[in-house]
């Protein structure tokens, strides 16, 4: 069973979780044209290799970071969003 | 019967011949370049040396011929897609696939056996209509048959009311087929080398050389070669390859995995889908029932098998053939599939001029192993993108023309 270090819940079987994809930076909105928005939303750096990933784990609904390795299937390293964009990223959890 | 093989059982003595040439030194320079020696590669290779009288070709393969997924996947052919672009495409492809065997002069051990792609909601039955409506537009033998009609079919298949997804439809595709994948490699290899094209396997591509926005060369493990043209038919490896001339690809790369059983006695003719329970299964000549099932959940540059597929595939086997509890499974085994978000391939020309780009085949390539080779033959030759190819041009995310074919993926993804 592969399991995925959860920073709210600990390890937990990775079939809770769903990729939401690599951390990449959303174009502006006020400026952006339509081939950004297309870049955005279509095309992968698909690297083989140590990877940053958004993550999900469905039943608690919360969102986090993941450094991960798609040719070893190992888990690097998880950590909040907040590590990368600042404390307003994420609220604090109840 | 391909008319070689008869010949060859009338003969009196049978010598083994080499069906491949050995492997040739590395020249400096080519025609063209065909990066990835599996049946799409080689079925470029084949078109263009025969329909096109282009044999300046080199094919390169860092593994052995037909190594990847063309070795990798399931077998299935079919036609039975769901938007008038998909289904086209395909058609054209079944059609080639009928003569394949004897054009190539090659026992591909096609073998039209039907495909069932079981509906088990109201939604189901509603696409299942809107596909088989759309297939028989564009002259692609699909029907919905019910349950009386499944049971004639696919003796054994649990068609009763009591269970967690009970069958009410199917969609019944009789030309559905499959073929020896391994045969496809070695006859297209053949028949392209006797053209005078060149085979080159264990010979990694490592860089490619774009001068001014136009391909000029690749760099090898055993050497540099100059070129006009470069192809990349590289099924799982796609966007590793596009990085190398400088460009991102829509696609995010998943394994998928399948398995076989040990032998039974034939019994079952169809190829039976459930997009529901995410499994589908058909019996080989062999007698072995195929399996396989949906993509794994994250994405991996790795062919490892997992305990989780085994559980999550075979129980719903299970509940559609409640008989095949006791047999044992044989071998399990995966393969890497480029995913593009509209579940429809990449085919045609790319930001680098005169590179070639034949991709985004996740899990529904092989199929398409002879159209695709032909047409891609056809567009290298010619420059010009055949109309067939169009609608799943590189440039229709920009554009936000996908071609929509998740509702005809044989199972959910």
């Amino acid at each position: 069973m592969k399991v995925m270090p959860c920073p709210l819940n600990g390890p937990r079987p990775i079939q809770e979780f769903t990729c939401g994809g690599e951390v990449v930076a959303p174009p502006d909105p006020d400026h952006a044209d339509a081939e950004a928005w297309a870049d955005y939303l279509f095309l992968h750096d698909n690297a083989a290799g140590v990877v940053r990933e958004w993550w999900y784990h469905v039943p608690t609904s919360f969102w986090f970071i993941a450094d991960r390795d798609t040719v070893t299937d190992e888990i690097v390293r998880t950590f909040l969003p907040r590590e990368l964009f600042g404390p307003d990223a994420q609220p604090d959890r109840p | 019967m391909p008319l070689g093989l008869l010949k060859y059982g009338l003969r009196p003595r049978r010598p083994p011949d080499r069906l491949l040439p050995p492997r040739p030194e590395l020249k400096r320079a080519y025609d063209t370049v065909i990066i990835g020696g599996g049946g799409h590669g080689l079925a470029a290779a084949y078109y263009l040396a025969t329909e096109h009288g282009i044999t300046d070709v080199a094919v390169l393969d860092k593994g052995y011929l037909g190594g990847g997924n063309t070795g990798r996947n399931t077998a299935i052919i079919r036609a039975n897609y769901l938007t008038e672009e998909g289904v086209q495409f395909y058609a054209e492809s079944l059609d080639l696939w009928r003569g394949l065997s004897n054009e190539l002069d090659f026992n591909l051990q096609y073998s039209e056996r039907g495909h069932l792609t079981l509906a088990h909601a109201d939604s189901a039955i509603r696409t299942m209509r809107w596909r088989a409506e759309v297939n028989k537009h564009f002259g692609v033998d699909s029907e919905l048959i019910f349950p009386d009609e499944i049971a004639k079919l696919a003796p054994g298949l649990d068609l009763s009311a009591d269970v967690r997804h009970p069958v009410l439809a199917a969609l019944y595709h009789p030309p559905g087929a499959t073929a020896r994948h391994d045969a496809v490699v070695w006859a297209y290899a053949a028949r392209a080398a006797a053209q005078g094209v060149e085979l080159h396997s264990d010979t990694e591509v490592t860089g490619i050389q774009v001068e001014s926005g136009r391909v000029t060369g690749v760099e090898t493990s055993r050497g540099t070669i100059q070129c006009n043209r470069v192809l990349q038919a590289v099924a799982g490896q796609s966007s590793l390859v596009a990085a190398m001339a400088g460009f991102r690809l829509p696609i995010h790369t998943v394994p998928l995995q399948a398995c076989v059983s040990l032998p039974l006695k034939p019994w079952l003719d169809p190829i039976v889908v459930s997009g529901s329970l995410h499994v589908y299964i058909w019996q080989s000549a062999r007698g072995e029932v195929v399996i396989g099932g949906a993509t794994d959940p994250y994405g991996l540059y790795a062919n490892r098998s997992t305990l989780e597929f085994a559980e999550g595939t075979l129980l719903p086997v299970l509940e559609l053939f409640p008989f095949l509890a006791n047999v044992k499974m044989l071998r399990q085994w995966a393969g890497m599939c480029d995913m593009t978000p509209d579940f429809s391939p990449v085919m045609g020309v790319t930001p680098v001029e005169n590179l070639y780009i034949d991709s985004g085949w996740g899990t529904w390539g092989f199929k398409a192993t002879p159209v695709c080779g032909k047409r891609m033959a056809e567009l290298i030759a010619t420059g010009r993108t055949p109309d067939l190819l169009q609608p799943f041009r590189l440039s229709r995310f920009a554009e936000f023309e996908q071609v929509g074919e998740k509702g005809a993926a044989s199972v959910g993804h």
